[in-house]
């Protein structure tokens, strides 16, 4: 959609932009954008918060405290979905929720008021593809690796009865192809939809607000009251979506691990 | 018809995905919440399976909104 003349456009947050050009490596150019910024940041950030609350200290103050819980959390998940041979992935996954949890969080930062332009690295489907692709070969390394071919029997439930098994494997053969799919599509539209909520809500702001005063105080209030709302909603979804990121990722491995 | 209103009236038609969506959303909640308190010492340990449900429920709505983003700016 190309942008009018006082038209916002939604999409343009979406937009990579080459900040360093790179090198070209088969035609493609490699080039430092601001997603790669974002995604530093988000590392950054992270190692921070990481650093922190590592220091292990036999009693632990508010810092260590807050990195234990999410320690603690995605331990937890690993035990409860997994069972004991879950905790050697706890790494993985952690390192995934806190990577998810921390882009999606700073692509919601207001740092838009001091002139930067925040941009959520999880809106594009490259990155939360590769995600999904890390963690789907995972799982097809992890189950051939220990089971060798009887993986293939987690195509076939047990008790199916015997006409049955043709069709039953290439359904669960599809549902189990289309998993990385899945998983990369949820995060991808999650964040991608409530940020187009937002810019569409802060146009109406804008636009409402430059057509005069009394169309400012109709539309452009209300707008702003529910763009408010909406922010606490993205904060939640952010969570969320982290969450099942990592759930269903656990839940993958746990297929891969110790079949079904 | 006209190609580019026969794209927007589609997408529009598409936002009713999200709307349904928003119903199995709200029921795999609402049906958590009316068990849990009835047995609120076993709900905890079903958290997992509760946000199993609300992914499953919430894909499907989010394809409807992939469909009117690719008839808006792909198709």
């Amino acid at each position: 959609m190309a942008t009018e003349e006082g038209k916002i456009d939604p999409m343009y947050q979406f937009e990579v932009q080459t900040i360093l050009e790179g090198f070209s490596l088969g035609g493609q150019q490699i080039a430092f954008t601001n997603s790669a910024v974002w995604m530093l940041v988000a590392v950054a950030g992270l190692w921070i918060f990481m650093l922190g609350g590592m220091k292990r200290e036999l009693v632990p103050g508010r810092w260590q405290m807050i990195v234990e819980t999410f320690t603690g959390f995605i331990d937890n998940m690993m035990e409860a979905n997994i069972g004991p041979a879950g905790r050697k992935y706890a790494p993985y996954v952690f390192s995934l929720f806190m990577f998810i949890l921390f882009s999606n969080i700073f692509g919601l930062l207001p740092v838009g008021v001091l002139g930067l332009h925040p941009f959520t690295v999880t809106s594009h489907l490259t990155v939360t593809g590769v995600l999904a692709i890390m963690s789907f070969s995972i799982v097809l390394i992890v189950g051939f690796a220990k089971h060798k071919l009887h993986f293939f029997s987690l195509f076939i439930p047990h008790g199916t009865p015997l006409p049955m098994i043709p069709f039953i494997f290439i359904v669960e053969l599809l549902s189990f192809l289309v998993r990385p799919f899945s998983l990369a599509l949820r995060l991808f539209v999650a964040m991608t939809a409530g940020h187009i909520l937002l810019k569409v809500l802060a146009g109406f702001v804008i636009n409402s607000t430059n057509a005069g005063a009394g169309y400012g105080v109709l539309v452009g209030i209300p707008s702003f009251a529910l763009m408010i709302g909406i922010s606490a909603l993205e904060l939640l979804v952010a969570v969320v979506q982290a969450y099942v990121f990592a759930l269903l990722t656990s839940l993958y491995i746990n297929d891969a691990e110790n079949l079904h | 018809m006209d190609a580019e209103a026969a794209k927007l009236l589609g997408a529009g038609l598409a936002a009713i995905g999200a709307g349904v969506a928003a119903v199995g959303v709200g029921n795999v909640f609402g049906s958590f919440l009316e068990s849990a308190l009835r047995n609120p010492s076993a709900a905890d340990g079903q958290q997992g399976r509760l946000f199993i449900g609300f992914a499953a429920a919430e894909l499907l709505g989010l394809l409807a909104f992939v469909v009117a983003m690719i008839l808006i700016f792909v198709a």
